[in-house]
Protein backbone atom coordinates (compact mmCIF):
# COMPACT_ATOMS: atom_id res chain seq x y z
CA UNK A 1 0.00 0.00 0.00
CA UNK A 2 2.97 2.53 1.19
CA UNK A 3 5.15 1.31 -1.96
CA UNK A 4 1.96 1.98 -4.53
CA UNK A 5 1.22 5.21 -2.78
CA UNK A 6 5.46 6.43 -3.51
CA UNK A 7 5.76 4.88 -7.00
CA UNK A 8 2.18 6.71 -7.88
CA UNK A 9 3.61 9.64 -6.73
CA UNK A 10 7.09 8.92 -8.59
CA UNK A 11 5.21 8.42 -11.61
CA UNK A 12 3.70 11.72 -11.48
CA UNK A 13 6.32 13.45 -10.28
CA UNK A 14 8.26 12.02 -13.28
CA UNK A 15 5.92 13.08 -15.31
CA UNK A 16 5.40 16.62 -14.57
CA UNK A 17 8.82 17.06 -15.02
CA UNK A 18 9.29 15.67 -18.12
CA UNK A 19 6.44 17.62 -19.76
CA UNK A 20 8.14 20.41 -18.19
CA UNK A 21 12.02 19.69 -19.65
CA UNK A 22 10.01 19.17 -23.14
CA UNK A 23 9.41 22.77 -23.38
CA UNK A 24 10.90 24.53 -19.88
CA UNK A 25 9.00 27.84 -20.52
CA UNK A 26 7.83 28.39 -17.16
CA UNK A 27 11.53 27.42 -15.51
CA UNK A 28 13.64 29.53 -18.02
CA UNK A 29 10.48 31.98 -17.46
CA UNK A 30 11.03 31.39 -13.79
CA UNK A 31 15.01 31.46 -13.46
CA UNK A 32 14.92 34.93 -16.02
CA UNK A 33 12.21 35.73 -13.09
CA UNK A 34 14.77 35.69 -10.00
CA UNK A 35 17.55 37.22 -11.97
CA UNK A 36 15.63 40.00 -12.73
CA UNK A 37 14.31 40.13 -8.69
CA UNK A 38 17.60 39.79 -7.28
CA UNK A 39 18.90 42.71 -9.91
CA UNK A 40 16.02 45.27 -9.23
CA UNK A 41 16.00 44.87 -5.93
CA UNK A 42 20.10 45.49 -5.89
CA UNK A 43 18.79 49.09 -6.69
CA UNK A 44 16.34 49.26 -3.94
CA UNK A 45 18.25 51.08 -0.93
CA UNK A 46 19.94 53.68 -0.13
CA UNK A 47 23.57 52.50 -1.24
CA UNK A 48 25.34 55.10 0.68
CA UNK A 49 23.87 54.46 3.89
CA UNK A 50 22.69 50.68 3.31
CA UNK A 51 25.43 47.85 2.34
CA UNK A 52 24.12 45.28 0.20
CA UNK A 53 25.24 42.46 2.76
CA UNK A 54 22.75 43.83 5.07
CA UNK A 55 19.66 43.80 2.69
CA UNK A 56 20.85 40.17 1.10
CA UNK A 57 18.67 37.36 3.62
CA UNK A 58 15.58 39.74 3.09
CA UNK A 59 16.44 39.82 -1.07
CA UNK A 60 17.47 36.33 -1.23
CA UNK A 61 13.93 35.10 0.45
CA UNK A 62 11.70 37.49 -1.62
CA UNK A 63 13.40 36.24 -4.71
CA UNK A 64 12.79 32.55 -3.91
CA UNK A 65 8.80 33.28 -2.76
CA UNK A 66 8.56 35.23 -5.85
CA UNK A 67 10.00 33.07 -8.34
CA UNK A 68 8.83 29.83 -6.66
CA UNK A 69 4.88 31.26 -6.96
CA UNK A 70 5.56 31.67 -10.62
CA UNK A 71 6.23 27.94 -10.69
CA UNK A 72 3.64 26.53 -8.49
CA UNK A 73 0.75 27.41 -10.74
CA UNK A 74 2.25 25.37 -13.69
CA UNK A 75 1.33 22.19 -11.38
CA UNK A 76 -2.50 22.43 -12.09
CA UNK A 77 -2.67 24.42 -14.74
CA UNK A 78 -1.35 21.60 -16.88
CA UNK A 79 -4.25 19.13 -16.18
CA UNK A 80 -6.38 21.78 -16.34
CA UNK A 81 -6.05 21.70 -20.26
CA UNK A 82 -7.99 18.84 -21.80
CA UNK A 83 -9.64 17.56 -18.60
CA UNK A 84 -6.24 15.96 -17.71
CA UNK A 85 -7.14 16.03 -13.77
CA UNK A 86 -10.10 13.82 -14.69
CA UNK A 87 -7.57 11.34 -16.61
CA UNK A 88 -5.17 11.50 -14.11
CA UNK A 89 -7.93 10.97 -10.96
CA UNK A 90 -9.48 7.69 -13.47
CA UNK A 91 -5.98 6.06 -12.55
CA UNK A 92 -5.45 4.19 -9.77
CA UNK A 93 -3.52 7.08 -7.93
CA UNK A 94 -5.43 7.72 -4.55
CA UNK A 95 -5.52 11.69 -3.72
CA UNK A 96 -2.61 11.20 -1.33
CA UNK A 97 -0.28 10.04 -3.76
CA UNK A 98 -1.57 12.66 -6.19
CA UNK A 99 -0.54 15.46 -4.24
CA UNK A 100 2.98 13.97 -3.29
CA UNK A 101 3.59 13.97 -6.75
CA UNK A 102 2.70 17.35 -7.68
CA UNK A 103 4.22 18.35 -4.48
CA UNK A 104 7.79 16.90 -5.00
CA UNK A 105 6.96 17.89 -8.65
CA UNK A 106 6.80 21.46 -7.50
CA UNK A 107 9.98 21.22 -5.25
CA UNK A 108 12.07 19.81 -8.07
CA UNK A 109 11.05 22.58 -9.76
CA UNK A 110 11.50 25.44 -7.01
CA UNK A 111 14.84 23.75 -5.75
CA UNK A 112 16.30 23.85 -9.23
CA UNK A 113 15.26 27.73 -9.77
CA UNK A 114 16.75 28.03 -6.18
CA UNK A 115 20.01 26.65 -7.07
CA UNK A 116 21.08 28.46 -9.86
CA UNK A 117 19.98 31.88 -8.13
CA UNK A 118 21.42 30.83 -5.36
CA UNK A 119 25.31 31.60 -6.63
CA UNK A 120 24.14 34.12 -8.65
CA UNK A 121 23.08 35.74 -5.36
CA UNK A 122 26.71 35.11 -4.29
CA UNK A 123 27.81 36.57 -6.72
CA UNK A 124 25.81 39.88 -6.94
CA UNK A 125 25.55 40.95 -3.13
CA UNK A 126 28.87 39.74 -2.37
CA UNK A 127 28.12 37.37 0.27
CA UNK A 128 30.97 34.78 1.14
CA UNK A 129 28.56 31.61 1.44
CA UNK A 130 30.66 28.61 1.64
CA UNK A 131 31.87 28.15 4.80
CA UNK A 132 27.66 28.07 5.92
CA UNK A 133 26.84 26.09 2.79
CA UNK A 134 25.65 23.45 5.04
CA UNK A 135 23.38 25.28 7.60
CA UNK A 136 22.11 27.83 4.31
CA UNK A 137 21.04 24.47 2.87
CA UNK A 138 19.09 23.08 5.73
CA UNK A 139 17.25 26.36 6.13
CA UNK A 140 16.13 26.70 2.37
CA UNK A 141 15.45 22.85 2.50
CA UNK A 142 12.81 23.35 5.34
CA UNK A 143 11.53 26.85 4.07
CA UNK A 144 10.97 25.56 0.65
CA UNK A 145 9.29 22.56 1.99
CA UNK A 146 6.96 24.65 3.81
CA UNK A 147 5.97 26.59 0.86
CA UNK A 148 5.46 23.91 -1.50
CA UNK A 149 3.31 21.99 1.17
CA UNK A 150 0.51 24.86 1.57
CA UNK A 151 1.48 25.95 -1.96
CA UNK A 152 0.51 22.74 -3.94
CA UNK A 153 -2.62 22.53 -2.18
CA UNK A 154 -3.76 26.13 -2.94
CA UNK A 155 -2.48 26.22 -6.69
CA UNK A 156 -4.84 23.08 -7.12
CA UNK A 157 -7.45 24.78 -5.47
CA UNK A 158 -6.68 28.42 -7.34
CA UNK A 159 -6.74 26.65 -11.05
CA UNK A 160 -10.44 25.77 -10.30
CA UNK A 161 -11.21 30.13 -10.07
CA UNK A 162 -11.29 32.78 -12.08
CA UNK A 163 -7.90 34.85 -12.03
CA UNK A 164 -5.94 31.94 -11.23
CA UNK A 165 -2.97 33.74 -11.34
CA UNK A 166 -4.09 36.78 -8.83
CA UNK A 167 -5.86 34.57 -6.47
CA UNK A 168 -2.70 32.29 -5.38
CA UNK A 169 -0.79 34.80 -3.92
CA UNK A 170 -3.56 36.29 -2.37
CA UNK A 171 -4.37 33.39 -0.75
CA UNK A 172 -0.72 31.86 -0.17
CA UNK A 173 0.90 34.73 0.87
CA UNK A 174 -0.63 34.72 4.16
CA UNK A 175 0.69 31.32 4.87
CA UNK A 176 4.00 31.93 4.19
CA UNK A 177 4.40 34.65 6.73
CA UNK A 178 5.79 32.20 9.71
CA UNK A 179 8.26 30.09 7.00
CA UNK A 180 9.37 32.96 5.20
CA UNK A 181 10.17 35.35 8.10
CA UNK A 182 12.20 32.50 9.94
CA UNK A 183 13.83 31.75 6.86
CA UNK A 184 15.18 35.53 7.24
CA UNK A 185 15.78 35.13 10.77
CA UNK A 186 17.74 32.35 10.28
CA UNK A 187 19.60 32.89 6.92
CA UNK A 188 20.77 36.69 8.45
CA UNK A 189 22.36 34.89 11.72
CA UNK A 190 24.10 32.34 9.57
CA UNK A 191 24.97 35.11 7.06
CA UNK A 192 26.87 37.02 10.21
CA UNK A 193 28.73 34.47 11.53
CA UNK A 194 25.87 33.97 15.03
CA UNK A 195 26.12 31.03 17.34
CA UNK A 196 23.71 28.12 16.16
CA UNK A 197 21.72 28.61 20.08
CA UNK A 198 20.16 32.00 18.61
CA UNK A 199 18.73 29.82 15.48
CA UNK A 200 17.20 27.04 17.17
CA UNK A 201 13.79 28.92 17.88
CA UNK A 202 13.68 29.85 14.68
CA UNK A 203 14.63 26.76 13.71
CA UNK A 204 11.89 24.72 15.45
CA UNK A 205 8.96 26.82 14.20
CA UNK A 206 10.50 26.29 10.81
CA UNK A 207 10.20 22.81 11.85
CA UNK A 208 7.06 22.87 13.16
CA UNK A 209 5.49 24.23 10.86
CA UNK A 210 7.01 21.88 8.11
CA UNK A 211 4.83 19.09 10.03
CA UNK A 212 2.00 20.52 10.57
CA UNK A 213 1.21 21.99 7.10
CA UNK A 214 2.34 19.11 5.07
CA UNK A 215 0.25 16.83 7.33
CA UNK A 216 -2.78 18.95 6.79
CA UNK A 217 -2.45 19.64 3.10
CA UNK A 218 -2.18 16.10 2.19
CA UNK A 219 -4.81 15.40 4.41
CA UNK A 220 -7.04 18.06 3.09
CA UNK A 221 -5.96 17.65 -0.94
CA UNK A 222 -8.64 14.71 -0.90
CA UNK A 223 -11.33 17.41 -0.29
CA UNK A 224 -10.12 19.46 -3.33
CA UNK A 225 -10.11 16.91 -6.01
CA UNK A 226 -12.51 14.38 -5.54
CA UNK A 227 -16.15 16.28 -7.11
CA UNK B 1 -42.73 25.53 7.44
CA UNK B 2 -40.66 25.67 3.70
CA UNK B 3 -37.55 26.62 3.68
CA UNK B 4 -38.02 30.53 2.79
CA UNK B 5 -40.24 31.00 5.10
CA UNK B 6 -37.70 29.33 7.83
CA UNK B 7 -35.04 31.68 6.63
CA UNK B 8 -37.41 35.12 6.84
CA UNK B 9 -38.01 34.18 9.94
CA UNK B 10 -34.49 33.53 11.24
CA UNK B 11 -33.74 37.14 9.35
CA UNK B 12 -36.65 38.99 11.60
CA UNK B 13 -35.50 37.11 15.17
CA UNK B 14 -31.72 38.26 13.67
CA UNK B 15 -32.95 41.89 12.97
CA UNK B 16 -34.51 41.58 16.66
CA UNK B 17 -31.73 40.63 17.90
CA UNK B 18 -29.12 43.36 15.99
CA UNK B 19 -31.76 46.00 17.38
CA UNK B 20 -31.09 45.01 21.01
CA UNK B 21 -27.62 44.89 20.82
CA UNK B 22 -27.71 48.48 19.26
CA UNK B 23 -29.64 49.60 22.13
CA UNK B 24 -27.82 47.76 23.86
CA UNK B 25 -24.21 49.35 22.60
CA UNK B 26 -24.94 52.64 22.98
CA UNK B 27 -26.34 52.17 26.38
CA UNK B 28 -22.12 51.14 27.38
CA UNK B 29 -21.13 53.97 25.55
CA UNK B 30 -23.12 56.50 27.55
CA UNK B 31 -21.67 54.45 30.34
CA UNK B 32 -18.28 54.55 29.49
CA UNK B 33 -18.46 58.00 28.49
CA UNK B 34 -20.26 59.26 31.15
CA UNK B 35 -20.19 57.06 34.06
CA UNK B 36 -16.54 55.38 33.92
CA UNK B 37 -13.98 57.43 35.29
CA UNK B 38 -10.97 58.78 32.50
CA UNK B 39 -7.56 56.73 33.01
CA UNK B 40 -5.01 58.25 34.45
CA UNK B 41 -2.23 58.07 32.09
CA UNK B 42 -3.79 57.95 28.80
CA UNK B 43 -6.23 59.99 29.49
CA UNK B 44 -9.44 60.30 27.19
CA UNK B 45 -7.71 58.37 24.67
CA UNK B 46 -8.01 55.54 26.61
CA UNK B 47 -12.16 55.12 26.30
CA UNK B 48 -11.34 53.75 22.91
CA UNK B 49 -10.83 50.54 24.55
CA UNK B 50 -14.18 50.31 24.93
CA UNK B 51 -14.94 49.82 21.09
CA UNK B 52 -11.83 48.66 20.18
CA UNK B 53 -11.01 45.66 22.79
CA UNK B 54 -14.81 43.93 22.66
CA UNK B 55 -14.58 43.84 18.64
CA UNK B 56 -11.08 42.89 18.28
CA UNK B 57 -12.66 39.65 20.68
CA UNK B 58 -15.51 39.03 18.91
CA UNK B 59 -13.83 39.27 15.41
CA UNK B 60 -11.33 36.30 16.75
CA UNK B 61 -14.36 34.68 17.78
CA UNK B 62 -15.59 35.17 14.32
CA UNK B 63 -12.60 33.92 12.49
CA UNK B 64 -12.38 30.96 15.43
CA UNK B 65 -15.87 29.94 14.51
CA UNK B 66 -15.33 30.15 10.76
CA UNK B 67 -12.45 27.59 11.20
CA UNK B 68 -14.41 25.33 13.65
CA UNK B 69 -17.41 25.20 11.44
CA UNK B 70 -15.03 24.37 8.36
CA UNK B 71 -13.64 21.77 9.68
CA UNK B 72 -17.35 20.22 11.03
CA UNK B 73 -18.07 20.69 6.81
CA UNK B 74 -15.83 18.49 5.99
CA UNK B 75 -16.86 15.73 8.28
CA UNK B 76 -20.22 16.30 7.79
CA UNK B 77 -20.69 18.21 4.51
CA UNK B 78 -23.96 19.51 5.89
CA UNK B 79 -24.23 22.90 3.66
CA UNK B 80 -25.86 24.92 6.41
CA UNK B 81 -22.56 24.78 7.87
CA UNK B 82 -21.07 26.15 4.78
CA UNK B 83 -23.27 29.35 5.13
CA UNK B 84 -22.62 29.79 9.19
CA UNK B 85 -18.85 29.47 8.58
CA UNK B 86 -19.15 32.06 5.43
CA UNK B 87 -21.55 34.64 7.04
CA UNK B 88 -19.02 34.71 10.41
CA UNK B 89 -15.83 35.13 8.28
CA UNK B 90 -18.02 38.15 6.88
CA UNK B 91 -18.52 39.70 9.78
CA UNK B 92 -15.44 38.91 11.20
CA UNK B 93 -13.96 40.84 8.47
CA UNK B 94 -16.41 43.66 9.09
CA UNK B 95 -15.00 43.69 12.99
CA UNK B 96 -11.81 43.29 11.93
CA UNK B 97 -11.98 46.46 9.71
CA UNK B 98 -13.56 48.37 12.76
CA UNK B 99 -10.65 47.41 14.70
CA UNK B 100 -7.54 47.94 12.68
CA UNK B 101 -9.50 51.82 12.37
CA UNK B 102 -9.72 52.43 16.37
CA UNK B 103 -6.36 50.70 17.02
CA UNK B 104 -4.71 53.39 14.93
CA UNK B 105 -6.30 56.14 15.98
CA UNK B 106 -5.92 55.31 19.73
CA UNK B 107 -1.86 54.49 18.87
CA UNK B 108 -0.84 58.20 17.51
CA UNK B 109 -1.64 59.95 21.08
CA UNK B 110 0.07 56.96 23.22
CA UNK B 111 2.65 55.39 21.04
CA UNK B 112 3.41 58.26 19.01
CA UNK B 113 2.59 56.90 16.20
CA UNK B 114 -0.57 55.64 13.88
CA UNK B 115 1.11 52.33 12.84
CA UNK B 116 3.44 50.02 14.66
CA UNK B 117 4.71 46.25 13.52
CA UNK B 118 3.69 45.32 16.94
CA UNK B 119 2.56 41.49 17.50
CA UNK B 120 -0.56 41.59 18.09
CA UNK B 121 -1.12 44.50 15.43
CA UNK B 122 0.59 42.38 12.76
CA UNK B 123 -1.56 38.91 13.19
CA UNK B 124 -4.77 40.83 13.11
CA UNK B 125 -3.81 42.37 9.81
CA UNK B 126 -2.56 39.21 8.18
CA UNK B 127 -5.39 37.02 10.01
CA UNK B 128 -8.03 40.48 8.37
CA UNK B 129 -5.98 39.82 5.07
CA UNK B 130 -6.51 36.04 4.80
CA UNK B 131 -9.86 36.55 5.54
CA UNK B 132 -10.28 38.76 2.39
CA UNK B 133 -9.24 36.13 0.72
CA UNK B 134 -11.32 33.67 1.67
CA UNK B 135 -13.80 35.89 0.99
CA UNK B 136 -12.57 36.75 -2.71
CA UNK B 137 -12.30 32.78 -3.41
CA UNK B 138 -15.86 32.23 -2.82
CA UNK B 139 -16.63 34.83 -5.17
CA UNK B 140 -14.68 33.03 -7.52
CA UNK B 141 -16.13 29.92 -7.74
CA UNK B 142 -19.97 29.67 -8.75
CA UNK B 143 -20.43 25.73 -8.00
CA UNK B 144 -21.92 25.64 -4.49
CA UNK B 145 -20.07 22.07 -3.48
CA UNK B 146 -16.45 23.16 -4.72
CA UNK B 147 -17.24 26.91 -3.18
CA UNK B 148 -18.35 24.99 0.17
CA UNK B 149 -15.22 22.68 0.32
CA UNK B 150 -12.18 24.87 -1.09
CA UNK B 151 -13.73 27.16 1.03
CA UNK B 152 -13.81 24.41 3.92
CA UNK B 153 -9.70 23.52 3.31
CA UNK B 154 -9.16 27.01 3.49
CA UNK B 155 -10.77 27.80 6.77
CA UNK B 156 -8.95 24.94 8.64
CA UNK B 157 -5.73 25.72 7.03
CA UNK B 158 -6.32 29.48 8.53
CA UNK B 159 -7.06 27.62 11.70
CA UNK B 160 -3.49 25.99 11.76
CA UNK B 161 -1.48 29.13 10.88
CA UNK B 162 -2.95 31.27 13.23
CA UNK B 163 -0.60 29.91 16.14
CA UNK B 164 2.11 30.08 13.87
CA UNK B 165 1.90 34.24 12.82
CA UNK B 166 1.40 34.42 16.38
CA UNK B 167 4.52 32.76 17.54
CA UNK B 168 6.21 34.75 14.47
CA UNK B 169 5.51 38.51 15.17
CA UNK B 170 5.58 37.66 18.85
CA UNK B 171 9.03 37.05 18.90
CA UNK B 172 10.00 39.88 16.38
CA UNK B 173 8.98 41.84 18.85
CA UNK B 174 6.09 43.39 20.50
CA UNK B 175 4.81 46.78 22.29
CA UNK B 176 1.38 45.91 22.99
CA UNK B 177 -0.42 46.61 26.00
CA UNK B 178 0.07 43.50 28.09
CA UNK B 179 -3.27 41.68 28.85
CA UNK B 180 -5.14 43.37 31.28
CA UNK B 181 -8.25 40.82 31.49
CA UNK B 182 -7.00 37.35 30.47
CA UNK B 183 -3.87 36.96 32.77
CA UNK B 184 -3.00 34.52 35.55
CA UNK B 185 -3.49 36.84 38.51
CA UNK B 186 -6.81 39.36 39.01
CA UNK B 187 -7.78 41.66 35.79
CA UNK B 188 -5.44 44.98 36.82
CA UNK B 189 -8.05 47.58 35.97
CA UNK B 190 -10.08 49.45 38.40
CA UNK B 191 -14.03 47.12 38.86
CA UNK B 192 -16.21 50.54 37.38
CA UNK B 193 -13.66 49.96 34.18
CA UNK B 194 -14.09 46.21 33.54
CA UNK B 195 -17.76 46.41 34.22
CA UNK B 196 -17.88 48.52 31.50
CA UNK B 197 -15.56 46.66 29.35
CA UNK B 198 -16.92 43.66 29.96
CA UNK B 199 -20.48 44.48 29.00
CA UNK B 200 -19.12 46.08 26.10
CA UNK B 201 -17.68 42.74 24.88
CA UNK B 202 -21.16 40.93 25.75
CA UNK B 203 -23.02 43.66 23.62
CA UNK B 204 -21.02 43.27 20.91
CA UNK B 205 -21.28 39.38 21.14
CA UNK B 206 -24.74 39.61 20.86
CA UNK B 207 -24.75 42.28 17.64
CA UNK B 208 -22.45 38.82 15.97
CA UNK B 209 -24.96 36.89 16.79
CA UNK B 210 -28.02 39.13 15.53
CA UNK B 211 -25.57 39.79 12.46
CA UNK B 212 -25.23 35.94 12.00
CA UNK B 213 -28.60 35.08 11.83
CA UNK B 214 -29.28 37.81 9.17
CA UNK B 215 -26.53 36.84 6.97
CA UNK B 216 -26.94 33.31 7.20
CA UNK B 217 -30.61 34.04 6.00
CA UNK B 218 -29.79 36.00 3.04
CA UNK B 219 -27.31 33.17 2.17
CA UNK B 220 -30.07 30.47 2.40
CA UNK B 221 -32.22 32.68 0.10
CA UNK B 222 -30.06 33.64 -2.55
CA UNK B 223 -28.99 29.55 -2.43
CA UNK B 224 -32.99 29.20 -3.11
CA UNK B 225 -32.96 31.77 -5.37
CA UNK B 226 -29.66 29.98 -7.18
CA UNK B 227 -31.83 26.63 -7.38
CA UNK B 228 -34.96 28.28 -8.68
CA UNK B 229 -32.89 29.70 -11.64
CA UNK B 230 -31.49 26.76 -12.40
CA UNK B 231 -34.54 24.72 -12.10
CA UNK B 232 -36.50 27.45 -14.47
CA UNK B 233 -33.69 26.94 -17.26
CA UNK B 234 -33.85 23.23 -17.41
Amino acid sequence: MASGLFSAAAVIAAKDIAVEWRTKTALVSSLVFAILVLAILYFARDATAVSAFEVAPGVLWVTFTFAGMLGLNRAFLLERENHALDGLRLTQATPPAIFLGKMVGNALFIGLVELVSLPLFVLFYNVPIWSRLPMLMLVIAMATLAFVSVGTLLSAMVVRTRFSEVMLPVLLLPFLVPPIVSAVQVTWRILADRPLAEMTGWLSLLGAFDVVFFMLSLMLFEAIIIE
Amino acid sequence: MNRREKALTTARRGTIITGLALIGLAGVYVRALMFTPIERFQGPAQKILYVHAPVATVALLAFGITGVLSLLYLIFKDPRLDHLSASSAEIGVALSVVLLTTGPIWAKPIWGTWWDWDARLTSTLFLFLLFVGYLVLRGALTDFGMRARFSAVLGVLALGLVPFIHMTVYWFRTLHPSPVLLKPEAPSMPGVMLVTLLSAIGVVAVLYVGFLMQRYAVTVLEDIREEEAAGGLS
